[in-house]
């Protein structure tokens, strides 16, 4: 992945250290490898490579992470689907991803 | 318990076919519950997925001297990491199959073994409470599930996602397939524009620069929705709608070349419109990528979106106008 770099100071991504139980759930799942396990805490070693997936959020025990909770994937299709829908008050259809 | 074959056979390639060209996209659906490959015991490791053709299909295929049960959840026959994202490959829907399959009656050990991709949607956590079974990520590729159940874990090679050329040439056919549709409400614009003029509609005259308008359209085609995806590494910029009118104007080049009769105001209203068309389908291309983030695309939409319109508009302008100039 390392050919492959989006916009580095885009995406939203918290880690609050105090509460942290270094348990290393985030440095597991994360699918582009952003995290490690320093003295027993969680670090972010490479913020700009974060896609917001939500992996780690969802699977801190302590709730020490923070990511976009925006719905929806990083796709330009969903996001003018959900403008339309929010223009004629409807529910977004979607991108059929 | 139906015993899955762990090659494909004609059928199932032929689904292949259908399923990435968008023909009839949405009717891959598994049915969801127990599967098992080779001879599984109250040993044998339970593996969980999606019910989308393709993640299954791509599952049986490497398990092929493995003994395993399948338990295939209903992600309303979508992927993955897609449907983790969208939150019905969840925990609570894990539980219900596997209390739905009884699957404490049918092996020994408390262990689900989950794909990584699941983790957006899934507190592995939290399973244990919920269903008594324990989840552990496994490695995000089927085709690493031998290695890692032979070794009880996944390297770091197995746990980072891939945007390889042959993963992203396969997108492309639905990237074309998604665009036919919006491509025949433009043909009646297309046709509309083409015959604006001094002599209004003289058939000659309009069809030929219909099909100029209609091949500038295929170029925007083949360089946003075809080279860009291709080439993503390559072509120079983060932002897609930027990747799109770079190679969108490159191949204006011999677009233009092809067509040495044109106008100077025709012209510049090709570059406008394949330029803008290339930069929509790229922008696009941003939900298929394994490495776009949600506010990064809402940053580019912006700026990509005001560009887009605003070339449409002078194209759609300048199109019709060149003909009362010449």
């Amino acid at each position: 992945m390392r050919h492959f770099r989006y916009l580095e100071d885009a995406a939203i991504l918290r880690l609050d250290t105090d509460t942290c139980i270094g348990c290393g759930n985030c440095a597991l799942v994360c699918p582009h490898r952003i995290f490690v396990l320093k003295e027993g805490k969680a670090e972010i070693i490479d913020r700009g490579a974060c896609m917001e997936c939500g992996a780690c959020a969802t699977n801190c025990p302590v709730g020490a992470i923070y990511v976009n909770p925006d719905d929806g994937c990083g796709c330009a299709a969903y996001i003018i689907n959900s403008w339309i829908a929010k223009v004629r008050g409807k529910v977004p259809s979607g991108c059929g991803c | 318990m139906p015993r899955v074959a762990t090659t494909l056979s004609l059928k199932d390639h032929l689904g292949t076919v259908g399923a990435r060209t968008g023909l009839a996209r949405n009717d891959y659906r598994v049915t969801p519950g127990l599967y098992c490959v080779g001879s599984p015991g109250a040993d044998s490791p339970v593996l969980v997925s999606a019910n989308y053709k393709l993640t299954f299909d791509a599952l049986r295929q490497e398990l092929a001297d493995i003994d395993a049960w399948l338990l295939i959840i209903d992600s309303r026959g979508v992927n993955v990491w897609c449907a983790a994202g969208k939150g019905t490959f969840s925990c609570e829907e894990i539980a219900f199959q596997v209390r739905r399959c009884r699957l404490e009656e049918l092996v020994s050990h408390r262990r689900l073994i989950l794909p990584q991709l699941a983790a957006n949607g899934v507190a592995a956590h939290r399973l244990k409470e919920l269903c008594g079974f324990s989840g552990r990520f496994g490695p995000i590729f089927a085709r690493d599930l031998p290695e890692y159940l032979l070794q009880g874990k996944a390297s770091e090679e197995m746990r980072t996602v891939t945007f390889t050329l042959g993963e992203r040439a396969v997108l492309v056919p639905l990237e074309i397939c998604l665009v036919w549709k919006k491509l025949a409400f433009a043909l009646p614009l297309f046709l509309l524009l083409s015959g604006i003029g001094p002599e209004p509609f003289a058939l000659h005259g309009t069809l030929s620069r219909f099909a100029v308008l209609l091949a500038a359209t295929l170029v925007a085609l083949v360089a946003g929705a075809v080279l860009v995806p291709l080439l993503l590494p390559w072509v120079p910029c983060r932002r897609f709608w930027i990747k799109g009118l770079l190679v969108g104007a490159a191949l204006c080049l011999p677009l233009l070349l092809a067509l040495p009769e044109l106008a100077m105001t025709e012209q510049v209203a090709l570059v406008l419109w394949v330029g803008a068309g290339s930069s929509f389908m790229a922008m696009n291309f941003t939900g298929s990528t394994p490495y776009t983030s949600l506010s990064g695309v809402s940053q580019e939409l912006r700026g990509g979106l005001i560009f887009q319109l605003s070339a449409t508009f002078a194209a759609a302008v300048l199109w019709p106008l060149a003909a009362f100039l010449s």
